[in-house]
């Protein structure tokens, strides 16, 4: 005799059904709200700023009058601040990536070390600020510089790029170290010519997403003293520098209803730089999907 | 008894166990942490041959491969003890380099594994990790090898094509002919043919019996009729033992033990 009654069956479906449905509501709505708030953001943004963006925009620096104020020494500023984030910080966190996942024994002391890493990926950025303040700008007398700034930033950004490069390092599958390794490569033979090449479009996903971080942390770099009015475009690695978002920072700070203009307009061009790094990330990692697909 | 034996199986061939041992094994034994998984592994592998091991699932015999060529020394708490010789020297002595035994012997593995990248590359992979960059002599080692894998014609005109591409069968024929292309002298398959339909395993054992000319191999399999039907010497692994080894011929035929038996004619495992 069968366990199920058609009724009780069809009550029970009944049921999951509606469950089922109530269910898609509430998702709906909560991504719908998320949006919407999103949405009205950037409308805002867009409605205060657009009328500011225009070659002027980009072509003047810091200025006590809102409209003859422009985002120049802060685009600047932020383009080299990460170029010179990522000198720093990818040779060093991919090459500590490598290092723990392809060469380290496992070990409570390479496991300690893991532990402090992620725990470094959530520490606050103004710590990083205090530290790089500490270290950077005073005992390595760096002052208020764009190395300083660098340094600072590579710090924040690095155990966020150990992750991604592990992660990275980790899809590439066993059986191609193995099939290296059996041919009599070496283990470095290996990591170069076969694990590298598989994982760095993973590896540089991880590594744009944390530049794209980094280039909108406003906190650290105002603990380490970035400029808030500069009119200069940095020249070497002491200049002192400003970024977009500290540049920000401070048109929103200031009283003038121009400069809130102004910062709406120096947001739109962070979100535009942010969104195309973004991108970037995306399509290698399309690209990347692509390649072991076939 | 042993050599007439032979002689009734065998015939016409040369007594098989009067060959010289390319690589022998003295009382191996091998430990994953507290496992034992390898008890007192004592064998010959003849040199020209091929020796096929066989066995339920779990029974040591891949473990006992990955011995012959130190793959295990990548798996961590492995413990191994006993002597593997290569040329009657013990691979696991301290002044032996790993690169330099997995150069002499190499390994084929169950799943293909050809790399990410085109065919050419793929077999110029393991000269190259020894460096040769001369173009011409990698050409050349590329067209031997992929001859010598059945995989020439083929493949002659895609050689820029990735690996990939490739169908399972003709994938593993890729990576024979990547590990011919170091010039190894012993070639290690663990179940090659697994993931292959039957006209694959087909082209992968002739090329096989094909290849004993030159080199020395040794194949685990699932299949019985594989290994009858292509090696030479058979051993039969149980429990981490190696329970019977003889000439494939008398193994099929007149197994000494019992659980042999068994085992050929399908009764477990």
């Amino acid at each position: 005799m069968s366990h199920f009654t058609e009724a009780g069956l069809a009550r029970w479906h009944a049921r999951e059904h509606r469950r089922e449905a109530i269910f898609q509501v509430v998702g709906a709505l909560v991504v719908f709200t998320a949006m919407l708030m999103l949405a009205v953001l950037l409308t805002k943004i867009l409605l205060d700023g657009f009328a500011r963006l225009g070659w002027d925009f980009f072509a003047q620096s810091s200025s006590r009058f809102a409209d003859r104020a422009g985002v120049k020494v802060a685009l600047v500023g932020s383009f080299y601040l990460m170029i010179l984030t990522a000198l720093i910080a990818v040779p060093i966190g991919v090459g500590a990536a490598i290092y723990l996942e392809e060469f380290a024994k496992r070990n409570w002391w390479t496991r300690l070390i893991e532990i402090n890493i992620t725990n470094l990926a959530g520490v606050p950025s103004i710590i990083y600020g205090l530290l790089g303040l500490q270290v950077f700008v005073r005992t390595l007398s760096m002052d208020r510089s764009l190395i300083a700034g660098a340094c600072t930033l590579a710090l924040l950004i690095l155990p966020v790029i150990i992750t991604a490069a592990r992660e990275g390092l980790r899809t590439v599958p066993n059986s191609l170290r193995y099939g290296s390794l059996a041919l009599g490569a070496t283990q470095w033979q290996t990591v170069r010519y076969t694990v590298l090449p598989v994982a760095m479009p993973s590896i540089l996903t991880g590594v744009i997403l944390a530049l794209s971080r980094a280039i909108g942390e406003t906190a650290p770099l105002l603990v380490i003293g970035a400029y808030v009015y500069l009119t200069r475009l940095p020249e070497g690695l002491t200049s002192p520098f400003t970024t977009l978002p500290v540049q920000i920072y401070d048109w929103i700070s200031r009283p003038q209803a121009a400069f809130h203009e102004n910062a709406a307009a120096g947001i739109i061009v962070l979100l535009a730089l942010l969104l195309t790094l973004n991108a970037a990330a995306i399509y290698l990692r399309n690209r990347y999907q692509k390649r072991l697909a076939i | 008894m042993d050599g007439s034996t032979v002689e009734l199986f065998d015939k016409g061939k040369t007594d098989l166990k009067a060959l010289p041992a390319r690589m022998e094994t003295r009382r191996l034994n091998l430990y994953y942490g507290d496992f034992h998984a390898l008890k007192d592994v004592s064998i010959e592998i003849k040199s020209n041959c091929i020796t096929a091991l066989i066995g339920p699932s779990g029974c040591g015999k891949s473990t006992f491969l990955r011995c012959l060529n130190r793959m295990n020394d990548l798996i961590e708490g492995v413990k191994i003890q006993g002597e593997v010789l290569l040329d009657g020297k013990n691979i696991y002595d301290p002044d032996v380099d790993v690169v330099d035994l997995r150069k002499r012997v190499g390994m084929v593995f169950q799943k293909p594994n050809p790399f990410p990248m085109s065919i050419y590359d793929n077999v110029a992979y393991g000269p190259r990790m020894h460096g040769i960059r001369d173009k011409r002599i990698l050409d050349e080692i590329v067209e031997t090898s992929l001859r010598q894998a059945a995989l020439w014609n083929e493949v002659k005109d895609k050689l820029k094509q990735s690996g990939l591409a490739l169908s399972g069968g003709q994938q593993q024929r890729l990576c024979i002919a990547r590990v011919l292309a170091v010039n190894p002298e012993v070639i290690l398959l663990d179940e090659p043919t697994s993931a292959l339909d039957p006209t694959a395993t087909y082209y992968i054992e002739e090329l096989l019996t094909e290849l004993k000319k030159d080199y020395t191999i040794v194949i685990v399999t699932h299949g019985m009729q594989q290994a009858a039907r292509i090696s030479d010497f058979t051993g039969f692994f149980l429990n981490g033992v190696l329970h019977e080894f003889d000439v494939t011929a008398k193994i099929f035929t007149m197994p000494e033990k019992k659980e042999t038996e068994d085992y050929i004619r399908g009764r477990f495992g």
